[in-house]
């Protein structure tokens, strides 16, 4: 048998490249299922030695993630039954439920600045790719490259900038400054990957459209965009991964009105010990948004990453 | 339906200039052809009628009205392109009620209207399958329903048949002839074939260059070439041309070529310097007496008819004789010339000389 073969692969080739994707699996996988599990754990569980696999689930962990707690006078806790299964938890520790935590405000910005700014950016970055795709700019190479060019250094490098800038303008720790930094960060990337795939796109369906008594605009809209489609999902996935996951300028920016999850949650990191339950369960549910996102996308993810590998 | 007429349409893209001081009219009803190379400019010609390319300067008229700097979608013409352009995430009927829908027809008209293209082109069984799947043949056929759903002024073609194999290709010519006398609508034709050029228009432009070589039917054209480059482009294999100095006087009607002297369409100028005889292959005759000789080196058969290559003086030359004609490589014959048929050219210009034969015919481009 030649390992050059370009038949169907033999039954063994079919297992030994099954066990391999199964073993890459487990390895990508082990450590989500270890935080999916430790949020289900109580804190003695979490941190027992050796760790535990077999554990009776609770949800402290979620509880404490949602909530804040105080510690009460045994007259006190006597004088007031629990009155929900989320007030008996707290219970075995003498404690009784205070108010609601950050926790939900910090998911929410989470959501508004990262899809906010994953929208803006394909929406720029469309109309951006689709000019640099089809008309005679002058300097389109140069304006390409500079575009690009944002993207040679961290972004971070230019955090201090960015600090004293947004602090004379007013946008530190609002929705609207998050939103379009995380915009000005990923547009090069729109642009560059979209203007790829609307390249592709050939003009004679414009053409047939604006011959049909459609305009410019109505053509982009009718016919390019549905043809695009594969692209702006890829795109859309790239951009919210980045901005859904951005931690340093979260941490340099905001601090209360639009603090995202990412620097909220080592915050849950307890007084008097490491409530890991709630940190588990914190990332979670901060993955579980990225995870819809791309497995509703992931039929045009797939054709978008092998794009251009296969003539059309 | 409309007349098209053009007028000094110049187009320049940067320092190349696509096409220069273009002129012509295009007759209601009209399929007429812009035949050429690639890179002649035909197509920016096409293009720059139906309005997806603006001219750098000159005129379009469709139907009376000037429209050069208009957009595409208010000339009202219908374009077929070369890779059918269907609309990918459409299926068939989708896409021949686009341009229906642009308008904003009533639905039930709409409906009407596409079945009776569907009809017309054979393709009512497809209508509700997605484009993706069709066939070459079926593609071009959606593609026509497209462009004639609409009823439009004019018909803009590229290379509409470019895409399909040669077999379907002669099929698919035939019911676009069919379909356009049926019609009757005014339909610009771009193709780089001579053959589908002659076989299926009324008129051909012969652009080279960016210039318009000659302007004609495709009899006048392949009889009467108004240049070298017509005469080399037309016709399979080209015409012959035996390069030669000398001179001819207006109302000659013979030329001394290479010590020979040879029949000719009565001049209607004098010319003196260097020149090409031009004759077609089947204009050429082989005979055992003559002193104008050549050595057979090739001949290849046809079915009907064959072609054999000679060397001569004045170069090697191709003639198409009955393939019942003896002709040995490697023997000598004489040559004769269908004097009415020759074309003198000025070999510097490329120019024909004008003579009984192209008289009237020269001058339109």
């Amino acid at each position: 048998m030649s390992s050059y073969s370009i038949t169907e692969p033999s039954a063994r080739q079919k297992w030994i490249a099954g066990t391999l994707v199964i073993l890459y699996a487990l390895i990508t996988m082990i450590p989500l299922v270890w935080i999916l599990l430790t949020g289900f754990k109580s804190p003695a569980d979490a941190i027992s030695y050796p760790p535990k696999v077999v554990f009776e689930p609770t949800l402290e962990g979620y509880v404490n993630l949602f909530t804040t707690r105080t510690r009460q006078t045994p007259e006190f806790l006597a004088a007031n039954p629990p009155q929900t299964w989320a007030d008996e938890i707290v219970r075995q520790y003498d404690m009784v439920i205070a108010g609601p935590s950050k926790f939900g405000e910090r998911f929410l910005n989470s959501v508004i600045i990262g899809f906010g700014s994953t929208f803006l950016s394909i929406v720029l970055g469309t109309l951006a790719a689709y000019a640099f795709s089809r008309f005679k700019i002058p300097l389109k190479d140069d304006l390409l490259f500079f575009i690009l060019s944002t993207r040679m250094m961290p972004p971070i490098a230019v955090a201090i900038p960015i600090f004293l800038m947004y602090r004379q303008l007013g946008l530190s720790d609002t929705h609207l400054g998050m939103i379009l930094l995380y915009t000005a960060v990923n547009i090069s990337l729109a642009v560059w990957l979209l203007k790829g795939f609307i390249d592709e796109i050939p003009r004679e369906y414009e053409e047939a459209a604006l011959i049909d008594g459609y305009t410019r605009f109505q053509a982009f809209v009718k016919v390019v965009l549905p043809q695009a489609a594969t692209g702006i999902a890829s795109t859309a996935i790239f951009c919210l991964i980045f901005a859904w996951n951005e931690y340093a300028f979260a941490v340099l920016l905001t601090t209360g009105t639009a603090q995202t999850a990412p620097p909220f949650i080592p915050t849950i990191i307890g007084v008097g010990g490491l409530d890991w339950p709630a940190i588990a369960a914190a990332a979670t549910l901060f993955l579980l948004p990225v995870m819809i996102f791309t497995i509703l996308l992931r039929k045009h993810l797939l054709r978008g990453i092998t794009f251009g590998a296969v003539r059309k | 339906m409309a007349e098209i007429v053009i007028k000094d349409l110049r187009k320049d893209f940067g320092d190349f200039t696509a096409v220069q001081a273009s002129s012509f009219k295009i007759e209601d009803g009209e399929f007429f052809m812009l035949l050429g190379p690639s890179g002649c400019g035909k197509t920016t010609t096409l293009r720059m009628i139906a309005g997806l390319e603006l001219p750098t300067s000159g005129e379009i008229w469709i139907d009376g009205e000037e429209v050069s700097q208009k957009p595409a979608s208010a000339r009202d013409i219908a374009f077929v392109f070369q890779m059918f352009a269907l609309y990918p995430h459409m299926n068939v009927r989708k896409n021949i009620s686009y341009p229906l829908v642009s308008q904003g027809m009533p639905r039930a008209r709409v409906r009407e209207k596409v079945a009776e293209v569907a009809r017309i082109l054979g393709i009512e069984d497809i209508l509700d399958r997605p484009v993706g799947g069709l066939s070459g043949g079926d593609r071009q056929r959606v593609a026509l329903g497209r462009a004639i759903v609409r009823d439009p002024k004019a018909f803009m073609m590229d290379e509409p048949l470019g895409a399909l194999d040669a077999e379907f290709r002669e099929h698919m010519a035939e019911e676009l002839r069919a379909l356009h006398d049926r019609m009757g609508a005014t339909t610009v034709y771009v193709t780089h074939d001579q053959l589908e050029a002659m076989q299926m228009g009324d008129k051909i432009v012969v652009m080279n260059h960016g210039v318009i070589e000659q302007f004609g039917t495709p009899q006048d054209i392949y009889d009467k070439p108004a240049t070298l480059f017509v005469a080399d482009f037309i016709g399979s294999p080209a015409m012959n041309f035996l390069k030669f100095t000398g001179q001819v006087e207006a109302g000659a009607v013979e030329v001394a070529m290479h010590r020979h002297r040879f029949m000719i369409p009565e001049m209607r100028e004098a010319f003196d310097g260097d020149m090409v005889f031009g004759v077609r292959p089947e204009h050429v005759r082989l005979s055992d007496a003559g002193d104008f000789r050549g050595e057979i080196v090739a001949s290849e058969y046809l079915g009907t008819t064959q072609i054999v290559t000679l060397k001569t003086p004045g170069g090697r030359l191709k003639a198409r004789i009955p393939s019942d004609q003896v002709a040995r490589t490697g023997e000598t014959v004489a040559l004769g010339f269908d004097p009415a048929t020759v074309t003198l050219f000025d070999s510097q210009s490329g120019r024909a000389l004008r003579s009984d034969l192209n008289e009237g015919v020269l001058g339109h481009g």
